[in-house]
């Protein structure tokens, strides 16, 4: 094994030190050996210098004997590991090789392109960040292409490139290169693949594989090697909802006990507030240990240990999540599910679940409908055969702990286990909670509003007289760090001392309690936002004053929270201050967070925050003090008829 | 790279934790086979850092085949045994011995008696139902497509047409009575990957692997280095002083040393990356049966 690396002989020191610092990638080829599949993957560790030389004379001696090529070097035949196969020519199985630069070090699942190729590909894909799909120029897009394709989105892999290989028999033709470029894309606009490359490739000959290719000048793009040691990965990872199953409880004597896990996602730190699932008990991380000593904070996939403050029970089984953002939590769920034994599903009868670290009896309630892997169409079907791939319902005999596969690909996955033979028959993932059921949430609100004046013998004006001010809800909204909370508190000061009956409602303490199941998404805040708008015109209805801070960054959700409320009582307070002004303010870091690519969905950095059109007030937070602030909140007050000064 | 990205050896390392915690989390009675090799005390480091601050929950076993090197036995009783505290089982096949086979006569029988045969008694007997391995899948062809959680029948039969689907880090720890699971956590590393990391973490291993004067015969085309006094010259043979060192263990008759001048890890990095033949070249027993010779072994119960 050599890597073309002048720093191995000169200064292996350096060498090691440079090779400490790599990164992992993982990837699944997906085609068949008509395509140069095999090919393509023996120049990768060919031309990387992964082969041995012993291994390289076995290879030459076998080429005569198995090979395709005349006698003469076969690359395909690096990849042919099992004495059945080679005798039959064909793959069987998920092959895994291993190469490495300088950059990077490499995975590669071999997955064959012919029999089984579903339950192979999802295998393979399953753990797989990127995928390279083969097209042979000369054939362009085919079926096989599809369905690899639809494999690969289905298991969630974000990175595609397309090698369309075999371009020395098409003349290295760039016109033909397009077309297959445009009737690819026209393909996968179907199919949830967001990142998307193109590269022309002669495997054989090692076109646009390490080296760029002499024969098609055209190409202006990276090769194949190239591509892979730079494609950036880090944004697939979900840093942001923090996950850890529970593996294993280590409990070496009475002093200690540790929670052993891989962190699913997500990132702990010492000192930070954690919920147990089920038992929703709360404590706070006293220690991530490592033999190496202990670390201040941990992400995924780390395998960590964690010692609690408080003697909280936790097991096996059992996940430590944020109190203000946790799994759904249900024995109920749908699921896809690819089908991987020769016996089919059968609906009704009862597996075996592995999800996490648990493990649970439940059973298939209904298939909705089968997909075609080759032209995606969806049929109604009584089982899956092996192969197949179904929509489904699940009911297990207790709850698990889980986020949609597209979110989270550790906590949204699950394998099907016989309960008789122990055989691995099936593999899930779940899916996305209908967006519709959150849209349906909002239109009944509508509904309720509209029917939900006379519930009660007192009425709106004798509730004023008593208090001495007409009740009104006040969204602070604004970025984090311009002082949604300070300045609410302090009206809610002011006022109280004025003798009104008032009571902030704010983003952080509905999150801790009665929105606990809500995440960060558009979607999550959409829910959150209108049952605080309920709790604000429950508030509202009782009399009191509600001051509400929120980011409540989207303007529609805004409009539909003062719809909720009563647009006469809701109005909307927009705090500003300079970007220097927030950051400073903002003690838990979350910009650096989100600026480092670790808080996906952060308005003003990696979400959009939407100033409102026709806010009551625009307040510059940073240039003037807390108390300024709070007068021009009060006048409005008074302005709006809410109370009298 | 920001702080939240992993080295590859790092997620290695995370990755080789699951794997050895989720063993001793789901099965009744694991063990962690151990031939006191350069893969062996990665692994035996992997398991001391998945249970810190305790020992690893299981005990070692090694199959000793009584033509180890010297040098191995001792570094496992004082190391393994004496500074680590683990619970180590030795096994040797005690009705092999008596057949008294030759390894330098009949490498095969050697190795599927004392071997095979001792490593599937010890486990029959001691009734293990997961056994770790330190294989690795860049080693040699057969093992590319080998499980990390590999099925055996109660046979301890491997079989390459009945390996169970593995997907993402779900692995399927069920097994019947009798039946067992080999259970590979450092499946995805490669030579240089475990050789770098030794490196990185300061792990103790066997002088045997570095370079010093050692007597030398070639016998076969394999420069075998006599360890005890079982040793025969044969006609022709002349014992020579050489700089050598070994880049496998295992037994002494059957592992060819490679001349060398690497005293430190480094220099045996360097000396691996700059020479072309693969690891196990220096054991005599993959090329039995051609091509898919491991492959061949490992039906029968071999690792």
């Amino acid at each position: 094994m050599s890597h073309q690396s002048d720093l191995i002989a000169k200064d292996i020191l350096a060498y090691l030190e440079q090779h400490e610092r790599k990164e992992l990638l993982r990837f699944i080829t997906c085609g068949s050996v008509d395509d140069g599949k095999s090919t393509l993957i023996g120049r990768l560790l060919y031309d990387s210098k992964m082969i041995y030389e012993d291994q390289l004379a076995q290879l030459e001696n076998e080429s005569k004997v198995h090979g395709t090529t005349g006698g003469k070097f076969d690359p395909a035949l690096v990849t042919d590991g099992l004495r059945a196969e080679r005798e039959q020519g064909i793959t069987i199985d998920v092959a895994y090789r291993y190469f490495s630069t300088a950059k990077r070090k490499f995975i590669i699942a071999d997955t064959p392109g012919h029999e089984q190729y579903t339950r192979n590909m999802a295998t393979g894909a399953s753990t797989a960040d990127l995928a390279i799909i083969l097209i042979d120029a000369r054939h362009g897009v085919l079926t096989q292409t599809k369905r690899h394709s639809f494999i690969v989105s289905l298991l969630g892999i974000r990175h595609v490139v397309v090698t369309v290989n075999k371009m020395d028999l098409v003349n290295y033709s760039q016109e033909r290169f397009e077309q297959i470029c445009d009737d690819y894309k026209q393909f996968v606009s179907r199919l949830d693949l967001p990142d998307l490359h193109f590269i022309p490739l002669a495997a054989l000959h090692g076109e646009n594989v390490v080296d760029q290719s002499p024969n098609m000048p055209w190409y202006k793009g990276s090769t194949l090697m190239n591509f892979l040691e730079s494609v950036y990965i880090g944004s697939d990872r979900n840093l942001e909802d923090f996950r850890l199953p529970i593996q294993y409880v280590n409990r070496p004597n009475l002093d200690f006990r540790g929670f052993c896990g891989t962190i699913a996602s997500g990132i702990l730190r010492k000192g930070d507030q954690i919920m147990v699932m089920p038992s929703k008990r709360v404590s706070k991380v006293k220690r991530i240990v490592t033999q190496d000593g202990d670390l201040e904070e941990a992400f995924c996939p780390q395998s960590i240990t964690v010692v609690l403050e408080d003697e909280v029970d936790c097991s096996r089984g059992d996940m430590i999540v944020r109190p203000g953002n946790i799994p759904k939590s249900t024995n109920q769920f749908d699921a896809t599910i690819v089908w991987l034994n020769a016996d089919p599903l059968l609906p009704g009868k009862t597996y075996l679940f592995k999800h996490t670290s648990q493990t649970i009896p439940g059973q298939i309630d209904t298939l909705r409908y089968k997909v075609d892997v080759n032209t995606l169409h969806r049929s109604p079907a009584p089982d899956l055969q092996l192969n197949e791939i179904g929509r489904c319902s699940i009911t297990l005999s207790q709850s698990v702990y889980f986020d949609a596969y597209k979110r989270n690909r550790s906590t949204g996955s699950f394998i099907i286990i016989d309960r008789l033979t122990n055989a691995t028959v099936g593999a899930g993932m779940i899916t996305e909670r209908d967006a519709a059921k959150t849209k349906a949430a909002w239109e009944a609100n509508e509904q309720q509003t509209a029917s939900s004046e006379s519930t009660t013998e007192v009425s709106q004006q004798e509730r004023s007289a008593r208090f001495g001010q007409s009740p009104a809800t006040v969204l602070f909204t604004g970025l984090t760090g311009t002082g949604k909370s300070t300045i609410a508190r302090a009206v809610e000061r002011a006022l109280f001392d004025a003798g009104r009956a008032v009571m902030v409602l704010d983003g952080e303490k509905m999150r801790s309690g009665v929105n606990q199941d809500l995440g960060y998404s558009v979607e999550d805040r959409s829910e959150n936002l209108r049952r605080s708008g309920h709790i604000a015109r429950i508030m509202n209805d009782a009399g009191l004053i509600c001051l509400a801070a929120f980011v409540a960054p989207s303007e529609s959700i805004r409009a539909r929270v003062a719809e909720l409320v009563g647009k006469e009582r809701f109005l909307v307070v927009h705090l500003v201050a300079d970007e220097a002004v927030r950051k400073a303010r903002d003690i838990k870091g979350h910009y650096a967070k989100a600026e480092a690519g670790a808080l996906p969905n952060f308005p003003g950095v990696s979400a959009l925050y939407e100033a409102p059109q026709q806010a009551d007030l625009v307040i510059d937070s940073g240039k003037q003090t807390v108390e300024d602030c709070v007068d021009q909140v009060l006048k409005l007050l008074v302005e709006r008829g809410s109370i009298k000064l | 790279m920001n702080s939240y990205n992993l080295t590859h050896l790092k997620q290695l390392e995370a990755e080789s934790i699951h794997v050895i915690r989720e063993v001793a989390a789901e099965f009744k009675k694991p063990v962690m086979l151990y031939s006191v090799g350069k893969d062996s005390a990665v692994m035996t480091h992997l398991a001391l850092k998945a249970f810190y601050p305790a020992k690893p929950p299981f005990p070692f076993l090694h199959v000793d085949t009584t033509w180890k090197f010297r040098e191995m036995i001792e570094f496992r009783d004082s190391y393994v045994k004496k500074e680590l505290g683990i619970e180590l089982l030795v096994n040797i096949n005690q009705e092999g011995l008596k057949l008294g086979i030759d390894p330098f006569e009949n490498s095969d029988k050697h190795t599927e008696v004392m071997k095979t045969d001792s490593l599937k008694s010890a486990l029959t007997k001691y009734g293990f139902d997961a056994a770790f391995g330190g294989a690795r899948r860049d080693e040699e062809k057969s093992r590319a497509k080998e499980r990390v959680f590999s099925f055996r029948d109660k046979f301890h039969r491997w079989d390459p047409k009945n390996q169970r689907p593995e997907l993402w880090n779900l692995y399927n720890c069920r097994v019947n009575p009798q039946e067992s699971i080999r259970v590979f956590p450092l499946s995805n590393w490669t030579e240089l990957d475990i050789w770098q990391y030794i490196y990185l973490e300061n792990i103790p291993l066997p002088d045997l692997y570095l370079a010093k004067m050692r007597p030398v015969v070639v016998r076969n085309g394999a420069l075998i280095s006599p360890n005890d006094d079982r040793f025969k010259l044969r006609e022709g043979e002349v014992i020579e002083h050489k700089m050598v060192r070994f880049r496998t263990l295992g037994c002494w008759p059957l592992t060819g040393a490679v001349e060398s001048n690497a005293t430190t890890l480094p220099e045996i990095i360097q000396e691996m990356l700059l020479t072309k033949t693969s690891e196990r070249q220096g054991r005599v027993i993959d090329k039995d049966g051609g091509g898919a010779g491991m492959e061949l072994k490992k039906m029968q119960g071999y690792f």
